[in-house]
């Protein structure tokens, strides 16, 4: 029987998942994380991108988050995240829409937009299809 | 027939204000549900937020973060949660009576105080008092936003960082059942973890990236933000539960009122007939 860990993925608004995995991928501020059952005691910021929990060799779901925190315990897994969504509930035309928008507002410099707001919209908006194309590749 | 106009009058208007209050206590009522399904749902996050601070507070860091280092208290600051409207009996004034007491107590021990508002009903009380407020927020509505707040727990971590209150409290309702919410006086900062983990014992720490001082700040501030947030929706559902309440027993009161009334003028109305009745039967056998 391979080992697994306790995961657990809260919002501020829901719990998203919790149960048991053999691996957990995050998008940490230092680069990609993947997490071992015992693993070693480890506090990270999270950056916008998909988190990947993969329960079984065969089985792995997917969450986009736009940035949050991950605590590692040897036996247990948290990441609370900011707004965390399935990868198939992201709708699509909304990220797009979004990523429009965000464009727009940076291509628009006269003053009226903040651009750090923009830059960080547009960033979870790619961040978002990224998540949803892959998602797709791998056949979901 | 002119008899008992007034009371007539009276009973119609109490018949309208009993309208009023039955319609707020259903409207309380739907408001409630929503408000109770908002509170459960941003638990989760809290309770882990919890646990990691938890941890946390068994490790044996390299580097003590302020918010988890114990002063000495000079002046404390408080972060009061009240609603922004009436009408919902006892709950925003069993509140601010828990509240000064507690600043009667901290007066008596030559403790300063800096006062945080969020709600109408508690800026209009403290805001009379002389009681030293720093900054108010008011006007959240039904589903308030964690940005909303965020000004007001700023104000106050800044103060705490910068050492000018020694201790950071939030006062708020709980809410016990929809019959029973408490008022509550609870210890934000600094940090304080009361159960401890057995399965963590020993000397260890977190790696910490990028590092200790970036990430510690980053969620205690969250970890102070989801427990106002938290006390925030709370003191919500508590506010429509205790509307709700108070909605019923007015109209209840109402519905005896209106009773007692209609008793009255039957009497009246009965009373007048039968004088009329005796004056002509008198008119007659006088002819």
């Amino acid at each position: 029987m391979t080992m697994t860990v306790h995961v657990d993925i809260v919002s501020a608004e829901k719990e998203i998942f919790s149960g048991l995995a053999e691996m957990v991928f995050a998008p940490a501020e230092l680069g990609e994380v993947g997490i071992s059952p015992r693993h070693a005691p480890l506090i990270t910021k999270l950056n916008a991108g998909e988190v990947r929990v993969k329960v079984s060799a065969s089985e792995s779901y997917p969450f986009f988050i736009s940035g949050g925190l991950l605590e590692v315990q040897p036996h247990l897994v948290t990441i609370l995240a900011d707004t965390a969504i399935r990868a198939n509930d992201i709708d699509e035309a909304a990220a797009l829409d979004a990523k429009a928008k965000a464009e727009e507002a940076l291509t628009d410099k006269s003053g009226k937009i903040d651009y750090a707001t923009a830059q960080s919209q547009l960033s979870q908006a790619v961040m978002q299809l990224r998540t949803l194309d892959r998602f797709r590749k791998r056949g979901g | 027939m002119a008899v008992g106009k007034e009371i007539r009058t009276k009973i119609a208007s109490i018949k309208n204000t009993q309208k009023i209050t039955r319609a707020m206590e259903m409207v309380a009522a739907s408001k409630m549900r929503k408000t109770k399904d908002r509170m459960q749902a941003t638990r989760p996050y809290s309770k882990k937020i919890g646990k990691i601070i938890k941890h946390l507070a068994q490790a044996n860091p390299e580097y003590k973060h302020p918010y988890l280092v114990v002063r000495d208290v000079k002046r404390v600051g408080i972060i009061l949660v009240s609603s922004d409207r009436g009408l919902c009996g006892g709950l925003n004034s069993n509140l601010f009576r828990k509240t000064l007491s507690h600043l009667v107590q901290w007066d008596n021990a030559n403790v300063e105080v800096d006062v945080c508002t969020i709600g109408t009903k508690a800026f209009g009380f403290f805001g009379n008092l002389k009681v030293n407020l720093v900054g108010q927020v008011s006007k959240l509505g039904d589903a308030p936003h964690l940005s909303d707040i965020v000004g007001v727990i700023r104000i106050m971590l800044d103060a705490y960082l910068e050492g000018r209150i020694d201790e950071l409290y939030i006062v708020s309702n709980e809410f016990v059942n929809t019959m029973t919410q408490r008022p509550t006086v609870e210890q934000l900062l600094p940090v304080v973890a009361c159960e401890l983990d057995e399965n963590l014992n020993g000397h260890w720490d977190y790696i910490y990236e990028p590092d200790a001082k970036e990430v510690l700040d980053n969620l205690l501030t969250r970890f102070i933000e989801s427990k106002v947030y938290q006390g925030l929706v709370e003191n919500n559902a508590c506010e429509q539960a205790a509307r709700m309440v108070a909605m019923k027993s007015a109209s209840d009161n109402a519905g005896n009122l209106i009773s007692e009334l209609q008793l009255i003028y039957n009497k009246a109305r009965q009373a007048a007939i039968t004088q009329e009745i005796s004056e002509i039967v008198a008119g007659a056998a006088a002819v």
